[in-house]
């Protein structure tokens, strides 16, 4: 849980880059707090490296402020701000042992070895990696590389750590393993870190808050569990999880409800506390549902407020549940729809005719 | 019928390159040979074993001169056309700049360019500038050839550096020089190390440029040379030759082990980027 009363970390305001004539980023503003594990989540070329990369100091904002811990960064070089970044290739230097590597920024600080033993040693054990010190860097594996570049980062106690893709390099099992652990040790030790990654899985894991991106801009800057419940549009909707679009009109409001005609499922009336503010209901064309709010109602189970009959059109088994693809009327694409795998629970053939349940409030309005 | 198909053409392979290995290095094995055989003319058959050659190397006063201006000439040119070839290096590995592909193949012109043609215009330069003919005007000479070799030995040191080293160094709190000194030069240090080498080794052992650029200090080619018009020298000779030609496969080796081993260092396969010839 992040601090009663969050203290700003970093402040981005305006900040924008043009390389030639491509526009990177197109006016950045966010606020970063004490403690917080923030995301930046996107697709490749959406800007998010090159917001990490100005906050690092490696690359200089076109236009906009970078404000760390109260300090405007513009003019300050790499080697004077207070962040450290783990690189997405590590960047363990290749011709020094493990505790060099992870000393080499002290080692610019001018401390004592012994000092520097010391902290070396205490940020090796941190990771893991304690005893491995004297270790050749050519001799670890992908996730040990991992950890290097991690405690190296850890060791100069920087006030923000800056993580670019860490773990994409890492197989899948290894990659969950350190989601909890990276997750762990910046709660354990209450560093700001910034992660930035191209899956939604890891950001949703691992983050206290996500800004999303597109085009050099952020679309949406939520909790991940606001973003996965109330995405702001259907790209962000579509970028984290699986959602289901469905045509929709409104129909009007009436006593704090507001009515619509959603084709493939029937008409339903949701209260306009769940209608997001600015949201011009004119323009409303699309609802949006995550497969796992829809429900196939197997011996009429399950208690639902609404209820629409499809056709099972393929299945996919995922062990612990069944992803369906269903067919309801008046809608040209299939729906997705995920199915818990509990006992005594039959697979549905494809053919099948099924009735599908859906609750009102789980449904997400966009433009 | 398939193993008939299999063994025709490696046979011919095998005879082929056995007669390519005799054609490129028997004249090169005369040299020792007859280094130690004990007879003024260079004939077979073979008359005797001998070392008398090699002392009379030593008795030779102008010899040592000429020894110590190719060890002068050599040394200042390795180091001179390394520093050079370094910079272009790693210009060309880090930077973008205009007329990029332009300039650098320009430098690498003289790698292809007559040595003749190089030393001709040299010495015509050199006579406009007034410029007296010494060992300087030799080590000129000899950084002009050399550099494109270090460039080309030293290139692959720098571009297979990864970027994000000097990224991380600096993030870590070091400055540029202490990125330089204490991340970049280890990484490139054994492509110095073979550049010296084979720079030192071109240096030590050309010709045309130093006949045509050297005053009245010779380098030990051109003394060679000199020393041709005496068939009373020619063992002697043949015995100087045998020692240059062991001095130069053993920098070779020594060079391309440093090679291999800075590859080996960035985690590229030694055999994937190649030899630098």
């Amino acid at each position: 849980m992040a601090s009663p009363s969050p203290k700003p970390i970093i402040d981005l305001a305006g900040v924008t880059k043009t390389f030639g004539s491509f526009q990177a980023l197109k006016g950045i503003d966010a606020t970063i707090n004490e403690g917080e594990f923030f995301s930046l989540l996107g697709p490749s070329g959406c800007g998010k490296t090159t917001l990490l990369r100005m906050i690092a100091g490696f690359e200089t904002p076109t236009g906009g402020t970078i404000v760390i811990a109260g300090q405007d960064m513009a003019g300050v070089p790499a080697n004077r701000r207070p962040t450290n970044m783990v690189f997405q290739s590590y960047a363990i230097f290749p011709h020094l042992s493990v505790a060099e590597n992870v000393g080499y920024g002290l080692k610019t600080r001018r401390l004592p070895k012994a000092e520097i033993a010391r902290e070396v040693e205490l940020a090796l054990q941190m990771v893991d990696l304690g005893g491995l010190g004297s270790r050749a860097a050519h001799e670890l594996s992908g996730g040990q590389r991992q950890r290097v570049a991690l405690a190296r980062a850890l060791v100069m106690k920087p006030k923000v750590v800056l993580l670019d893709e860490p773990l994409s390099a890492l197989d899948k099992k290894l990659r969950d393993q350190m989601q909890v652990e990276l997750r762990q040790l910046q709660q354990r030790l209450g560093i700001t870190f910034i992660l930035v990654t191209h899956d939604q899985e890891e950001a949703l894991t691992m983050s206290d808050r996500i800004a999303v991106m597109f085009d050099g801009r952020i679309a949406q800057l939520a909790t991940p569990e606001e973003l996965y419940r109330r995405p702001i549009d259907k790209r962000v909707a579509s970028f984290i999880g699986v959602m289901n679009f469905l045509d929709a009109r409104a129909k009007g409001g009436m006593n704090g409800h507001l009515a619509l005609d959603i084709p493939a499922l029937g008409n339903i009336e949701l209260p306009s506390a769940q209608v997001p503010e600015g949201l011009d209901l004119r323009k409303l064309e699309t609802i949006g549902i995550r497969p796992e709010m829809l429900t196939i109602l197997f011996d009429g189970s399950e208690q639902t407020e609404q209820v629409a009959t499809g056709t099972v059109t393929g299945t996919a088994y995922y062990g612990d549940m069944t992803y369906y693809s269903v067919r309801l009327p008046g809608h040209g694409e299939d729906v997705t729809i995920s199915m818990r795998n509990t006992a005594g629970r039959s697979i549905v053939p494809p053919g099948s005719e099924v009735p599908v349940g859906w609750g009102a409030d789980s449904i997400v309005l966009f433009q | 019928m398939k193993s008939a198909l299999k063994a025709f053409p490696s046979k011919w392979l095998a005879v082929y390159a056995v007669a390519y290995m005799v054609f490129l290095y028997a004249p090169v094995i005369l040299l020792p040979v007859f280094a130690f055989n004990d007879a003024t003319v260079i004939s077979f058959p073979l008359t005797g074993f001998t070392a008398k050659w090699f002392e009379v190397l030593w008795q030779t006063e102008a010899l040592h001169g000429a020894v110590r201006n190719s060890l002068i000439v050599g040394l200042s040119s390795a180091v001179l056309s390394t520093v050079l070839g370094a910079c272009a290096a790693r210009a060309a590995a880090r930077y973008r700049f205009p007329l990029k592909r332009g300039i650098m193949s320009f430098i690498m012109l003289p790698l292809v360019l007559p040595e003749i043609i190089v030393a001709v215009a040299l010495l015509v330069l050199l006579m406009q500038l007034g410029m007296p003919l010494s060992l300087v005007t030799v080590v000129l000479g000899h950084v002009l050839i050399c550099t494109p070799f270090s460039i080309a030995i030293l290139s692959s040191a720098f571009t297979g550096l990864d970027q994000s080293l000097e990224e991380a160094s600096f993030d870590l709190g070091e400055t540029r020089w202490g990125t330089f000194r204490r991340v970049i030069l280890p990484l490139v240090m054994p492509g110095v190390v073979s550049s010296l080498l084979i720079t030192f080794t071109i240096s030590l052992d050309e010709f045309i440029i130093a006949f045509f650029l050297t005053g009245t200090e010779v380098t030990l080619p051109v003394y060679i040379w000199s020393q041709l018009r005496f068939p009373g020298k020619l063992p002697s000779v043949m015995a100087l030759g045998t020692i240059l030609l062991a001095l130069s496969v053993l920098l070779l080796i020594l060079a391309e082990w440093f090679r291999r081993r800075a590859a080996r260092k960035q985690g590229i396969e030694a055999s994937a980027t190649g030899g630098f010839a």
